[in-house]
């Protein structure tokens, strides 16, 4: 992370007016449901699942090359997605909570 | 749709399943007993003649969903309220011979909430036959902190029977091996050995069917249901009585199927939407003087000479 000398509230209003820029895209879980529930990162993105529920959610790859621990509320996961493909995931604990990255050029 | 033979007219004239889906959507439950094979609502008996009904068998308790480690709005006290479904149930002046637990025992599956659910729960002094709910197989080492206490003389993440009284009970895992989209699932090496298990079983023993999941399509967009649960239901077909108990839901739904009761327990830790009145299963804030009259214990009871089992739900909040 840089250390910035600027005001921050002008940083925070680049950063939030440019998310297609972000190098750590978010996968946000609340209310059952992972949002963006499809998203589209580059090969070498790091991608981080944050657990916004008041319940634990679990990140489980469909082809199980990847899988969080239990995500109990403000916990994070983070996977870098270094070959291209879809990469479909589920909740492990609520099965019916399914999401998909996408990772090309 | 139940197809029972018995006239489902109580005294009142209100169609018994209609009394059943007001209540369904109220969250209170049933409070019924057979006797002499026609359901009939307890307080319909009269206070003398129900406790006359469970004076001879035996009862067992179920309780679900404790989910120790839980500390959010919802309830931020878990173990408070674990602590008094314990105590209405030594309260109880027909004590149960033991206890059933249908799983998500534990928040996190956490050394300390296993723990100390035990201590609360074992501390009462009950014989207590658990089944994991998911929350209780995510810790590190993929549902061993779950087998380490509660595996002996089960087999795969958890399963078993024993017979009680002549009563053949059996606990079954439902919450390993989800697959994406899928609901609760038994798999393949379970039911073989269900169906094994069941053969040495007449068919005028009652049977008690326990897991964490409903066995049956509760609400499926929720996950609500188990897969391949209609090959229990097809195995259990041949028997006089079955009464199948599940968690994971937090609220009490009961169906009558033929000779089949199907039935969810609340949760003595939170509350969670009736299907369809919220965006997503989880736990339901209510008022804090509402929590208690949404958490709960349950009485099962067996007559001697009566097959099906009298079910009794009752809340934390003395009703």
């Amino acid at each position: 992370m840089h250390v910035f000398r600027f005001a921050g509230p002008i940083f925070a209003g680049l950063l939030l007016a440019a998310p297609a820029f972000a190098e750590e895209p978010q996968v946000k879980i609340s209310n059952f449901a992972f949002t963006p529930q499809n998203l589209t990162v580059k090969p070498g993105t790091t991608v981080t699942f944050e657990n916004d529920d008041d319940i634990p959610h679990l990140v489980v790859a469909t082809d199980g090359s990847f899988r969080s621990k239990a995500l109990d509320t403000g916990d994070k996961y983070a996977f870098t997605f270094s070959k291209p493909g879809d990469f479909a995931y589920f909740c492990g604990l609520h099965p019916h909570m399914q999401g998909k990255i996408t990772v090309g050029p | 749709m139940s197809h029972h033979h018995h006239d489902d007219h109580d005294e009142t004239g209100i169609s018994r399943r209609h009394a059943l889906e007001c209540m369904l959507w109220a969250g209170t439950g049933v409070l019924w007993t057979l006797a002499g094979g026609v359901p009939v609502s307890l307080n319909m008996l009269g206070e003398a003649q129900a406790a006359e009904a469970l004076s001879s068998g035996f009862t067992f308790l179920q309780i679900s969903d404790s989910h120790i480690g839980f500390d959010k709005a919802a309830n931020p006290h878990a173990s408070d309220t674990l602590k008094e479904a314990m105590a209405k149930i030594q309260a109880l002046a027909q004590k149960p011979s033991f206890l059933i637990h249908t799983g998500d025992i534990t928040h996190l599956s956490k050394a300390e909430q296993f723990d100390n659910a035990a201590q609360i729960i074992g501390g009462a002094g009950f014989d207590v036959h658990y089944v994991p709910g998911e929350h209780d197989l995510v810790d590190e080492a993929n549902g061993m902190a779950y087998l380490d206490r509660y595996g002996k003389n089960t087999k795969g993440a958890g399963y078993y029977s024993f017979d009680q009284q002549g009563v053949h009970f059996v606990g079954l895992v439902n919450v390993v091996n989800l697959k994406a989209g899928g609901l609760g699932n038994l798999g393949a090496e379970q039911l073989a050995w269900l169906a094994d298990d069941l053969k040495a079983i007449s068919d005028s023993t009652p049977v008690v069917v326990f897991a964490h999941i409903p066995l049956w399509a509760v609400y499926e967009q929720w996950g609500w249901g188990t897969d391949d649960g209609a090959q229990v239901l097809a195995m259990l077909k041949r028997f006089g009585s079955v009464t199948i108990l599940n968690g994971h839901i937090h609220q009490i739904m009961q169906k009558v199927e033929g000779n089949v009761t199907f039935h969810t327990a609340r949760s003595t830790a939170f509350p969670q939407p009736v299907p369809g009145t919220a965006p997503s299963p989880g736990p339901m804030t209510v008022p804090p003087g509402e929590l208690r009259k949404l958490l709960g214990v349950t009485s099962v009871a067996v007559q001697q000479g009566k097959s099906e089992l009298a079910i009794i739900d009752s809340t934390l909040a003395g009703a």
